[in-house]
């Protein structure tokens, strides 16, 4: 059977049910409020933020490979291409753009076009520290580390703190060879 | 600049027009989100309770920056002030907003006068969530009773608000119903304005001269102003 084409994030997005972006921003933020009470620590507060994404990131991918028709992506450059251009148009009907390739191809930028997370919100002086939308990187990293690459997501630049865009960093650390043969029997 | 940003900046987040709220995310991803919380919140509990408390808590957090958000976009700056009127807000106009559609229903509590239900076939939070078996009573829709109460308290309707599985016949999964039971004193309140009209008596007040005494008396539910 030949391939089917992989789908524009646009078409998956216009396929899937959607639910209005004001739920989902306010219910992220009453999540943040809520760890920011439980955790004092903003340090804390990022780390679980991360593993929330993670949790997600390791679930998502299963959807967005069902969903997208997408197969093995050759290299990393093309892997960030997918991510930006149809996983976070997929999920969040956002579009993202890869920018800031270094020389071996490991380490490139995500920028967001739009962040939904973010409506509606300022950090106060006492949660400077604070990388908002940290679930984001976590979902990235931990999608990846389900299709065998560990991968290390970081902010660059954040608007809540004053920069000019939504920046996320993907690096990659390195590649998992998969185990071959799968043991079907266990 | 390379990889600049679209989305405008302001120093002040009170300086960006709000968004007319069509925008739209894939269920799932609220899907994903929700059940990070519920998760994150069952680390931080030992009981059925408390978990359930803490959604709820969530929700009223929601709940009370979507009054806000509703009443200035939607409504003009004003708010409801009467029983009816607010809960009728809560079940067509927030629903609308944040679920997509008015709620299948709302209805006044045969038992008790102070306890009105707002029920959904499927609720948004409980589409994808199955209860394991030791978990009980639990509802997921305490969020969503959060989100309500916080709406009812910010108009100054203080109300206990709970979720609870309502088993329909000839339907797999029960329905989700939200308990409102508001407090003595808007009851107390909306009977007052039921009876006479109070805005004209304030009228009255406010338009005769400060030197001559009234008396104001509010028997048979009825008012009349008369020189002492």
């Amino acid at each position: 059977m030949a391939p089917v084409a992989p789908r524009s994030g646009d078409a998956i997005f216009a396929s899937v049910e959607h639910v209005n972006a004001e739920l989902f921003t306010l219910t992220y933020g009453a999540i943040v409020r809520q760890l920011l009470t439980d955790l004092e620590e903003v340090e804390e507060v990022n780390k679980q933020l991360d593993q929330m994404g993670y949790n997600i990131g390791v679930r998502l991918i299963d959807e967005f490979l069902a969903k997208s028709n997408v197969s093995r992506c050759v290299d990393f450059k093309e892997t960030a291409d997918v991510i930006a251009k149809i996983g976070f148009k997929m999920f969040l009907g956002v579009g993202a753009s890869v920018t800031n390739w270094d020389a071996d191809g490991t380490c490139c930028s995500i920028v967001l076009e739009d962040n939904p997370l973010v409506d509606f919100v300022e950090l106060p002086d006492t949660c400077q520290g604070l990388y908002y939308c940290n679930i984001l990187s976590g979902v990235v990293r931990g999608a990846l580390e389900m299709v065998s690459m560990k991968t290390e997501v970081t902010w660059v630049r954040d608007m809540l703190r004053g920069d000019d865009a939504f920046e996320l960093q993907v690096k990659l650390l390195k590649q998992v060879p998969e185990e071959y043969p799968y043991k079907d029997d266990e | 600049m390379i990889g600049a940003g679209k989305i405008k900046q302001y120093s002040n987040v009170l300086d960006k027009p709000l968004s007319k709220g069509k925008q739209e995310v894939s269920s799932s991803a609220f899907a994903f989100l929700f059940s990070e919380l519920v998760q994150y919140n069952q680390t931080q509990v030992d009981n059925i309770a408390e978990l359930e408390r803490r959604l709820e808590d969530a929700g009223y957090a929601v709940g009370a920056r979507v009054l806000e958000l509703l009443c200035h976009r939607d409504k003009g700056n004003r708010r409801e002030t009467r029983l009816l009127g607010i809960l009728s807000f809560v079940h067509s106009t927030v629903w609308k907003v944040l679920f997509g559609k008015v709620a299948d229903s709302l209805e006044k509590g045969t038992e008790h006068e102070d306890e009105y239900m707002i029920s959904e076939k499927e609720l948004l939070v409980n589409r994808f969530i199955s209860i394991p078996k030791d978990m009980g009573t639990f509802n997921c829709g305490a969020f969503v009773a959060g989100i309500v109460r916080g709406v009812l308290d910010g108009a100054g309707f203080p109300a206990v608000v709970t979720a609870h599985f309502v088993p329909m016949e000839g339907q797999h999964r029960p329905r989700t119903t939200i308990l409102i039971k508001f407090g003595e004193e808007v009851l107390r309140r909306e009977a007052r304005l039921e009876h006479g009209n109070f805005n004209d008596l304030v009228k009255a007040i406010i338009a005769t001269p400060a030197d001559v005494k009234y008396t104001i008396s509010f028997l048979h539910s009825a008012y009349d102003l008369s020189h002492e």
